[in-house]
Formats: C-alpha cells, structure tokens, sequence
C-alpha cells in the first residue's frame, strides 16, 4: 500500500518526503551538554535498529512547501464560507496573540492549583458566562469537540437514569433531520437509537414523537433551530412531552448562533447543552479542529459531570475539584481545550452584551436576505422564515442535468465556497447555506450574483457545471479510486 | 455593537426592506415568546464591549498570574511535556488558509489540508511502523479508547487489558468510553511495578500497554504480543512519538494498533489542551478505524489530489453505525506535528530523543547520588523517571513532596509530580520529565534547591 514506484510524483504536488534532502542537520537544538548514553546498549533489545526514515531538510525548503500547502487552500478569510451548520464566522485574530501568551501557552496542565489560578480564574469566569448564556447551571470543558460533547451529556443522561433505577431506559430519540454526529453519539453510550420522523412544515412530528415516548425513552436530542434552519416552535410542548415519559432533553448546540442572547435552551426545558466553541464564539476551525465542546447541564445533572470540575474555596481561591462520586468518569486527559477557552473568553468580553446580541440579529438578517434573494431560482422545500441558515433544493436543476455537487464545484469558480451539500438528509439535492453575521456586504450581494448567474447557467452552459471547478489547483478528484485503491500514507 | 459585524444595523435594515421584511425585529418571530429571554442581571448580559487593548490586558492579567515554561525550567511531565517548538511552526500555521478553514469536505479547495493530513498520517506510520493512521484522535487517552473499541469489534470479544504502568488519565478514558457500552476493562493492578498480564488472553478482545510507561520505564514487550497473538487478541501500543526515533517501532514488534500523544511535537503545554492523539494500524483494520483518513487519488486530468477517502464508517454516512462518532478532530495540532517533524527532520528528531533520555538519566543519577532520593527500579527510561524519598525522609512523605515542589516554584522552577496525589501507595514518590530544553546548569540547579530544602528541613527539625 505504500510504494507506487509506476506513479511519477507532479512537481506541484511533492510529498515532503519526496524532497531532496539536505547534508546538513538542522540547528534548532543546543548540543546536549550532559554525558552521552550509548542508547543502543542502554535499551538493548527495546532499541530502533533502522531509523525512521524522516528527511533532513533545511528550513527555508520546509517553509515554502507548507507555504505552497497553504494556497492551495481555502478559509474565511479567502471569502465567504457559507457552510451551513458549521458557523464559518469571522475568527478575530487578537485570539491567537492571547491564547499564546506565555502565562496560558506555557502553563503545565498538573502545575498545581496555586500556580495556575490565572488559567482556573479564565474557567470559572467563562463558566459563568456559558451558563448564564444557556440558562442552566453548570458546565465541563473537559470534551473536545460537539461530538464529544454529545457523548458527554448522554453519558450523564444515562448515569442520571441509572442512579435513579431506571436501567431500562436505553433507547435515545432522534430527529431524521438530526447531524450524524446525534445517532453516532447515543450509540457510543449503548443507546438504541430511535428516528422521529420531521412534518410537512420540517418540525418534530408531535404525533411520532408521542408513539415513540414510553419507558425505555432516555431522552431526546435535538438542534433548535434545526437543521432547515427552523426554530421548532413546538419546543415547550415537545420538553412536556418528553419529560412527562421520564425522558430527558438534550441540546444540540451547533446551531445556537441563531439565538444568541435571544432565547436560552434551559429555558425551552432542555436538561443538557453542549456547545462548540469553535462555531458560535468564534474559535478557528483549523482545518478540522481543535475545537471545544463545553456541556452545560442543569442542577440535578451536577452530580454526573465529568472530573476534574473548577471550583472555590470560601478563601476565594480555585481548585480543580476531582472529589465527585457520582462523575461520569474522565471523557480526556487533563482538562479539556484550554486554549480555545482562551478565545471563547475573549470573544464574550470584546463583544459585551449588545455585541453578542448583534451576533445573533445580524446572523438571522443576512441568512433572511439571502434567501429572499435566492428562492426565486431555487427550490424551497420547507417556506418559512428562517433563522440563521436556510436548505434550497437543487432539484429543478437536478432536473435538468446539473446536480447539487455541479452548482457547488462551479461556485468554487466564482470564488466562494460552497454551502454544506446533501445534507439534512430528509431534503433532496440539499444545499444548507450560512452566511454568519461577519459576513459583508460585498460578500453577500456577490454569492447571490453567483448562485443566481449559476442558475441561468444550468439552463445555458450546463457543462460548464459539469466540469467545474475549473481554476483550482486540481480539478475534482476521482473518490471511487481513492477508496478502491486506497493509498494512505508513503 | 460586535466590532466583528461589518454590516451596520441601518444599513441591515435597508436590505432586509428591499427583500419586502420591513420591521428586522419580527425576524426572531418564530421564537415562541414563552421562551424569548429579555437578557439577565449577570454577566454577560451586564457587559460593555471592551476594546482590543481591554481584552488584552485582562487576558494578560490572568495569564501573569500562572507559572509557565516561560518564566520557570520545568521538571513537570506526566503526560505533557515542554519539549522544543521550531519557531517557524507557529509563523506556518499561523497562515489564514491553514487556521481558517474547515474540514476539507471540498478537496478542489482543500487540497493544502489534506496533503498536510496526508504527510501527518505518512509520518506516523513512519515513526510506528505501521501501514495506516488517521487524521488525528482528540488526545492519546482517547485514541487508545478507541483503539480498543476497534479490537473488540474486529475480534467480536467484550472485554480488554490494560497491563502495566499506564497513564491514569488514559486509563481513566479508557473505562469511560468502554464501560459506557458495557464492556469490561481489566488490569493490572495499580500502581504496577512490573509489566504482568495475565496467562491466558484468549477471553480478551485487546491489550494495551504504554511504552515507555507512565513512570518513563522502557520495556521489552516482545512476550505480550506473542501472548495476545497467541490468544487471537490483538495488542495496542501507546507510545510517545519522539521515543520512537530511539525505541523499536510498535508494528516491528508485531503491534496490531499503535496510539499516543503528539503534543510532544510542536504543540504547546497549554494547560493541557488541545492536544492531539494518533491512530495507526495494520491494514486489515482499516475499516474498523475512527476518524477521518486522507487518500491519495488522481483528478480528472490524472493529477495526483488528495481527498478524505474510506468514509462509509463515519458518522455521516453510517450515522449509529459508524465506527465511532468523531468529526471535528485536532487537524490544526496535527499540522504542527506535522511541520515540526519536517523541521527537526530524521536527525533533530534523533536529537531531541537522545537528549531526553540522556539528560533523564543525568538528572536521575545526581539525584539519587544526593542519598536523599532511592532510584524506583533499574530499568531504562526514556525522558522521565520516579525516585522516592530515602530513609528518614519517608516518614513524613505525604507533605514533603508537596512542600519541596512549592519551594522549587519560587526558585524558578517546576518540580516533578508529588505521585501521592496518583495514588496513596505511591506516597514520597516524585515523577521527573527532562527533555532536551533543560540545560546542564538547570539540571544542577534543581539538584542545588532539593540539597537546600532538605538542609532547611533538616536544621528546622533540630531546632
């Protein structure tokens, strides 16, 4: 699997490896200055015998290869990035100054409580700040992503039931709308996953959600506003419903950008939230993480929260308090993602109240915009006022050759990324687009000029969708192949 | 106001108006008013925006009042370490185009990620030896969790062993991701002093092992993977990437998994998070394995590209089938392992490994030369190593360590683990990192301050 000798490397797309390398070894070290140890005899049979084969390169050669890398990207600050669901907002850039002071970069995780008090301060504080944003009561920053934080929480969910003899609740509910990451979660917590199925209007359907209610119910997880982009004006009567049948609910807090410091998921009655501070506060995506994904729960959750929590002494000093019976257990080493708690914090204090309240408005005004400016050239299956993404339909296109993937390669052209594609499942050729509240204006008038001029396209040029992107490093790459053959490492 | 919302309130209003939504406040109208919230009394419904400046120093503030790596030598590893960060590391992923963007679901406009994912993934079977790894785990605990979740669906048996010195943290994840789906984790017992497991594997679906193990002991572990071989289990390495230039890589020794820690390689302390784990194995479980995987392939006028490939296991697709429920991962730690590795190259890779481990050894000869440390064992280590208090000083072990770590502190420097607060058994033993930042002289340092603590104990305890 790993050497192809018939396949002659494109220059473009050298491999580091592939590299010539260099006769001198690099000098970012001291020379050691302590005795030698024969390291073969030292470790004996334990010892490498053929080195691992990493080149030595010089430094200037490094840089300009994963320079060359990075153009051949694409971020938020290329443009816009409207991929719904994954809230691709601006990422101020004073968060990187501040998460690499010294203080927080070089601060040991088991240092002890008296020589981090600054790092369990920045907890304490943004803690607060979550829960009084999430109406609930407390909140772990030990997961490390939303999908961890989806099984964080149904792991306390579980641990609740449990501790109160109901062992039999082992089925979770979920929306057929609902992220992947929902079903893959509960079934990491044993959970037999159930699917309700959406209405007509895209909201839980009341009536399936009440056949699917009985004893073995754990609970329900859910996105509000879903995944269409909807608020699920159900949701009170939905929390009723569920906590009558012994359930509790869980939120998915991927899309609570639409309604922050508008509407608070405790207050709709969900019993856990989990949020990801990559998305709504602002933390970069780096390619596909590090992200964070704190778990708020409310008080009779407490108990079950993962070890170590940050408390206070009557003295008013912190400690990580890991003396918690009943915990979950640990979900990470260490504490959590502290440097994307560092942004998250500094993204609440820039912004103030007002500020974070503008998030929310100007998230749903450009996501509303857009969309009135673009149902005329594409279908809308579920028409109602969105919150702050909306999912059109390809299918009129799909019709008449060109498919969801085709207007998102050619979109690629006009110089936008595109928006999330295939995805919810219940809508046909799905095209889920976010615009963000740091999106401009130039940026938003310009992706509708190009969604719309692509719409004409279909009908005029259909092959220059088809065989779009046609100005990017490589054109679309052969997927069956990559997975037939798979090549996954040289 | 949010300084981050170039669109001014006024001029919103004129767009949503020339869309026919004449009042921007009815956009929130789908909002059932029973759970509208007017804002509260605390922060940060009380707060002000701050300035940039404001933010800074605040931050600045809090960041002041820890011990860093920046302001003391640090002795302190356990599972994160303060190894050498190639300063050109941060400049490169500091690039917009790497920082910014998402999970490369577009490979026309991604291809820098995921040949970067494919050059992290090359390295790592290159360092264990093994033919496949995936794009990155959160952390090395959660990687040997769901390297275990892999052996017990690829052998369909229920429970796993975890032999030997292995971290508490990872142990600690390790139950809660398996016993979560009522599987059973056995081990042996903590704290172990010897690497033992039990005579017959065959009830068992996987073992792991750390190596080096917690307390930085390197171990021959040629015997446990014929055992688990034997048994048809299979066996899960945990070992430090940076060992790996000196140690013999998990898939010679006939590992069927290896997993682990590679903050050690161009990530920051950081409090201990992010932090990113690896995933490796054989190539008959690659369908078993968690996590994004790049592949390389050709695009349409036969250039080699590279795409996220092998994805009917994730959760995407598979939704409660998939082989785990990871999606966002730590692609951005694993870029600067990645460009550390291709900084340091094969030989300051080399280096950085000799050095740990020489100056490990040096450290751990000066200290139990003082007479007042005894050696734990006399097996190698690698990087780290435990000593316990020499005679007298046992008595009163439980707040020694604790007290000399405090005093090392306001000498500029940070002591090793006080393993009493691991576990009670472990009392008066002190856990020591040294990789290749400290110096000879800082090395000396902290042998001169534990001289001059127990000399000040000593005089105090005769008065």
């Amino acid at each position: 699997m790993r050497f192809h000798p018939d396949q002659t490397p494109d220059p473009d797309t050298i491999l580091v490896f592939e590299r010539s390398q260099s006769v001198r070894p690099s000098r970012l070290l001291d020379p050691s200055d302590v005795p030698a140890v024969d390291l073969t005899h030292y470790y004996g049979p334990a010892a490498r015998r053929q080195p691992a084969g990493i080149p030595d390169l010089a430094e200037p050669e490094v840089v300009r290869h994963y320079t060359a890398l990075s153009r051949k990207n694409f971020g938020v600050d290329s443009g816009p990035y409207p991929l719904g669901s994954c809230t691709m907002k601006y990422n101020p850039k004073v968060h990187e100054t501040l998460a690499s002071l010294p203080g927080f970069a070089g601060a040991h995780p088991l240092q002890g409580d008296a020589a981090s008090q600054g790092s369990l301060e920045l907890m304490a504080r943004l803690e607060a700040q979550l829960c009084a944003i999430c109406g609930v009561d407390r909140f772990t920053f030990q997961p490390s992503a939303g999908a961890h934080g989806e099984w964080t929480g149904l792991l306390m969910i579980k641990a609740y039931h449990e501790s109160r003899g109901e062992h039999q609740r082992n089925v979770m509910l979920v929306p057929d709308s609902a992220h992947g990451t929902n079903p893959a979660s509960a079934a990491m917590v044993g959970y037999e996953v159930r699917q309700i199925s959406s209405g007509p209007d895209g909201m839980v359907d009341l009536s399936a959600l009440e056949a699917a209610l009985d004893d073995r119910c754990a609970g329900l997880m859910l996105t509000n506003p879903n995944t269409l982009g909807l608020f699920e004006k159900n949701i009170t009567r939905i929390a009723e419903l569920v906590h009558n049948a012994g359930g509790q609910l869980y939120y998915d807090g991927a899309n609570i950008n639409a309604i922050l410091m508008q509407a608070r998921p405790g207050d709709m009655g969900f019993d856990v939230v989990h949020l990801n501070l990559h998305k709504t506060f602002s933390t970069p995506h780096g390619g596909g993480g590090p992200g964070s994904g704190p778990v708020g729960v409310k008080s009779h959750l407490i108990p079950f929260l993962p070890v170590p929590i940050v408390a206070q002494t009557a003295a008013g000093s912190y400690f990580l308090d890991y003396n918690r019976p009943q915990t979950i257990g640990r979900v990470r080493s260490f504490h959590g993602s502290f440097g994307i708690l560092v942004r998250a914090y500094a993204y609440i204090l820039a912004n103030g109240a007002a500020g974070l309240r503008e998030v929310s408005e100007a998230a749903v005004a450009n996501a509303n915009y857009l969309l009135a400016r673009l149902r005329e050239a594409y279908d809308l299956p579920f028409d109602q006022p969105c919150l702050h993404e909306f999912v059109l339909s390809g299918t009129r296109q799909k019709a008449l050759g060109c498919s969801t993937m085709d207007i998102a390669k050619r979109l690629i052209d006009y110089g936008y990324h595109p928006p999330t594609v295939y995805f919810p499942l219940i809508v046909k050729e799905a095209m889920m687009v976010e615009p963000t509240e740091t999106e401009t204006r130039e940026g938003l008038e310009g992706l509708v000029e190009a969604l719309l001029a692509i719409a004409r396209e279909v009908e005029t040029q259909p092959d220059l969708l088809h065989d779009a992107p046609h100005h990017t490093p490589i054109s679309r790459p052969d997927e069956l192949k990559a997975a037939k053959d798979p090549i996954l490492s040289r | 106001m949010s300084g981050f919302v170039p669109i001014l309130p006024q001029e919103r209003q004129q767009m949503l108006a020339a869309v026919g939504i004449s009042h921007p406040e009815s956009l929130f109208d789908p909002i059932p008013p029973e759970v509208r919230w007017p804002g509260g009394d605390t922060d940060p419904y009380t707060a002000p925006a701050q300035s940039e400046m404001t933010v800074i120093r605040e931050l600045k503030a809090l960041a002041d009042k820890n011990a860093s790596t920046a302001s003391h030598a640090c002795f302190l590893g356990a599972g994160a370490y303060d190894h050498y960060i190639p300063a050109a590391v941060d400049h490169i992923v500091s690039r917009q185009e790497f920082l910014t963007a998402y999970t490369p679901y577009q490979p026309e406009i991604s291809q820098g990620t995921l040949q970067a994912i494919f050059e992290f993934q090359s390295f790592i079977c290159r360092l264990t030896g093994l033919p496949i790894a995936n794009s990155s785990m959160y952390d090395g605990a959660s990687a040997a969790a769901e390297a275990l979740l892999m052996t017990i669906r690829q052998t369909g048996r229920s429970k796993v062993f975890l032999a030997g010195a292995i971290h508490p943290d990872t142990r600690a994840v390790v139950r809660t991701y398996l016993e979560a789906q009522n599987f059973i984790v056995e081990e042996t017992p903590w704290p172990s002093a010897v690497l033992i497991w039990p005579a017959d594997l065959s009830g068992y679906a996987g073992v792991l092992v750390q190596n080096p193990d917690f307390f930085g002991r390197v171990h021959d572990l040629a015997s446990l993977v014929a055992a688990a071989h034997t048994a048809g289990a299979l066996a899960v390495a945990s070992s430090d990437p940076i060992s790996l230039a000196l140690l013999q890589p998990p898939g010679e020794l006939g590992f069927d998994i290896a997993v682990g820690e590679a903050q050690v390689l161009g990530n920051s302390l950081s409090f201990g998070g992010p932090f990113v784990g690896y995933l490796a194995a054989r190539e008959s479980l690659l369908r078993k394995m968690p996590g994004r995987i790049a592949g390389e392939t050709v695009d349409r006028a036969g250039r080699r590209s590279f795409v996220l490939t092998i994805q009917a296991r994730e959760q995407h697709i598979r939704r409660e089938k998939a082989t785990s429920n990871i999606c966002t991962s730590q692609a951005l730690c694993a870029l600067k392992a990645t460009i550390s590795l291709a900084l340091l190259g094969g030989s300051g890779l080399f280096e950085m490994a000799a050095q740990s481990a020489a100056k490990a050894v040096y450290l751990q000869q000066q200290l139990v030369a003082t007479g007042l440390f005894d050696a734990m064992d006399s097996q190698p280590v690698f990087r780290e190593f435990a000593v316990r208090l020499a005679g007298d000083a046992q008595a009163s072990a439980e707040s020694t360590l604790a007290r000399l770590n405090a005093f090392l502190l306001a000498k500029g420097l940070i002591g090793g683990l006080d393993l009493g607060t691991v576990h009670s058994s472990l009392a008066g033993c002190w856990l020591l990192a040294v990789t290749e930042k400290r110096t000879r002289a800082e090395i000396d340092h902290l042998v001169a301050a534990v001289h001059d603590f127990f000399a000040r104990a000593g005089k105090e305890a005769s008065v």
